[in-house]
């Protein structure tokens, strides 16, 4: 679909009068601008972000999705551009450092947008202000005008990326679950929708009850627990085609909680057989599947490691919910909670650094994470009711799903990230759970 | 005009078309006491025929919801005196067979209350089949926390939610 939005053609922009400036000094910096997500609280970095430059009456619109993206990270501060003092005509005059110093800007994005119809080409530039230079090389985007706000988001991803050192993330998609009508009848449907909340596609009509759907690894196909048949089992849909089928069926069994490996052959999900909920290994191909574990507890919710040679998953074998890694091969799973409370829904972050989870302490809630060998736990959230960690792209932020209590108690998507810091809940016009953040869009 | 009757049993056919009703279920009538083949036809819908051996009578008489403790799977005395009327009526009347739904509170993730409620579920079976009732006659459901049966955040809601829910049909396991 968005075989139009060429983000490797980088063009050498050439700056005039760039080297003219190198020679002033960093004044609030020492190197280049860089942000560090980490628990040390920084100032946001103030942004200047003028009206973007060309014919195209996109520019505008454009121009707001990459300053929502970066200030929606709580790592930026926008500074309003009616206190912008630096004007200029076109994307290639050169930058008046000075100016931007003037009102305390520590970057600044200026930008292009020509064409109109079917296709934009949008241009951009990054400049570190106190250092005096630009940050990187221009880049030129070629997309189909109906693709404007992932052009959006691919600027925004080169920004962050440069500027933290951290993978990108904007332009990416997550699955979720809507839920409308009441608590005791709730209707549920699974949608698609860019990670900050537009765009959104329905997958399923709202006929039968679904719950938790999983992104592929390549973001084409999500698997899911449905109740179609009356009983939970798993299906698979495709996203390009909105068509689904069922992975599993009857018997005198029950399967719910899939997950994709993330080269894509494997599902790993939990199977009850009317005694004890083991966890099991299916080739995603053929449909074969084979017992992971095997115990008389509750295993269920597991997660593949990035190497997908591991699976983090909850069991309660010990007498309360914990959390274990077992290798793909089976064996003697390693438990690696120790901490008060009840352990749930372990996410292993695609970084590979980190393990996110639901953590049940008293009557509180909380998303929290810790290092993959359970080392450093650290509590993110806290609420009457969290759940659902998922990971975004870049492993450094997480989604997940808030419930408020009462008979009109509502589920919404929430992020935060790893630091704890920048927690918000998704604009969205109705209530909705189970999020499973998608890969980053090529 | 030329009066006429028609036969009884033709108006009586044309009556049941006019309103379209669905053709007569074969129910095994309670009250004919001649054993248990007794055999005949009866409008189950209209409410004409109110014995035990009903859905209705099931959930109603027999006790169709037992309850459990917070995370808990354990049958508790109240439980198995609900289970053991639930055996006995299964066992009297053998053309029924049931759906064993478990639940669970909402204060618990989603998927390990899926997996709660079909260990709660289970547990029903399991105890069932322990008196008396033929295991391919029972299956059992995990509805997790997605259908709650009182809506409130609190314990007194929370404790008619813990449950296991059976319920019989007449027309084949799981249909």
């Amino acid at each position: 679909m968005f075989h139009n939005l060429t983000p490797a053609l980088v063009l050498a922009l050439g700056l005039t009068g760039a080297a003219a400036v190198t020679a002033l000094p960093a004044l609030a910096q020492d190197g280049p601008l860089r942000i560090e997500i980490t628990d040390g609280v920084t100032d946001p970095v103030a942004i200047a972000i003028p009206d973007f430059y060309g014919d195209s009456d996109l520019a505008g619109k454009i121009r707001q999705v990459v300053a929502d993206d970066l200030t929606g990270t709580g790592l930026f501060r926008e500074i309003a551009r009616d206190a912008h003092v630096s004007s200029h005509d076109d994307f290639n005059d050169a930058v008046a450092y000075e100016e931007w110093r003037a009102i305390n800007a520590q970057a600044l994005v200026t930008a292009d947008v020509s064409g109109q119809g079917e296709e934009i080409n949008v241009k951009f530039r990054l400049f570190d202000i106190f250092a005096g230079q630009p940050l990187g090389d221009g880049m030129q985007f070629v997309a189909r005008s109906g693709d404007w706000r992932r052009a959006a988001h691919k600027i925004a991803d080169q920004i962050y990326s440069r500027l933290t050192g951290e993978s990108a993330y904007f332009d990416s998609r997550v699955a979720f679950v809507q839920e409308t009508g009441p608590k005791d009848a709730r209707i549920k449907r699974i949608g698609v929708m860019d990670y900050d909340g537009a765009n959104i596609l329905w997958m399923t009509d709202s006929s039968s009850l679904v719950l938790a759907p999983q992104f592929s690894p390549d973001g084409k196909k999500i698997v899911y627990t449905s109740f179609e048949s009356g009983f939970p089992q798993l299906q698979i849909l495709d996203v390009a085609s909105v068509s689904s089928r069922p992975l599993t069926q009857g018997g005198n069994s029950m399967a719910f909680s899939p997950v994709f490996s993330p080269d894509g052959r494997w599902i790993a999900f939990a199977q009850d057989n009317g005694v004890d909920t083991d966890l099991w290994l299916m080739d995603a191909a053929t449909g074969t599947g084979r017992p992971l574990t095997k115990t008389h507890a509750i295993d269920t919710s597991p997660s593949f490691s990035p190497d997908g040679k591991r699976i983090v998953f909850e069991s309660d074998r010990s007498g309360t919910q914990q959390l274990y890694v077992v290798p793909i091969e089976g064996g003697e799973p390693t438990r690696i909670s120790f901490g008060e409370g009840r352990y749930g829904d372990p996410t292993w972050s695609p970084k590979g650094d980190m393990i996110a989870f639901t953590k049940q302490l008293g009557d509180r809630f909380h998303i929290a994470v810790m290092r993959s060998d359970g080392s450093e736990e650290k509590t993110l959230t806290d609420s009457f009711l969290d759940e659902g960690p998922t990971w975004a792209p870049n492993g450094r932020v997480i989604m997940f799903t808030r419930v408020t209590p009462g008979g009109n108690g509502q589920p919404r998507l929430h992020s935060v990230d790893i630091s704890g810091r920048n927690m918000r809940p998704l604009e969205l016009n109705s209530a909705a759970s189970d999020p499973s953040w998608g890969p980053l869009l090529p | 005009m030329k009066p006429y009757l028609l036969p009884l049993t033709l108006s009586a056919v044309m009556l049941a078309a006019c309103a379209q009703q669905p053709p007569a279920q074969q129910v095994q009538d309670p009250y004919a006491n001649l054993g248990n083949g007794a055999l005949y036809q009866g409008d189950l819908a209209s409410g004409a025929l109110t014995g035990e051996a009903t859905a209705q009578y099931f959930s109603s008489q027999v006790g169709d919801t037992i309850l459990f403790a917070t995370n808990q799977t354990a049958l508790n005395s109240e439980a198995r005196a609900i289970l053991n009327r639930q055996a006995e009526w299964l066992t009297k009347h053998q053309e029924f067979s049931a759906v064993v739904q478990g639940h669970a509170e909402e204060t618990g993730t989603r998927e390990y209350n899926l997996a709660l409620g079909a260990r709660r579920a289970g547990a029903v079976q399991e105890y069932l089949v322990a008196n008396g009732v033929e295991s391919g006659r029972i299956r059992t459901l995990s509805f997790g926390k997605e259908r709650p049966a009182e809506v409130c955040s609190e314990e007194s809601c929370y404790a008619k939610n813990r449950r296991a829910v059976t319920v019989v049909s007449a027309s084949g396991v799981g249909s």
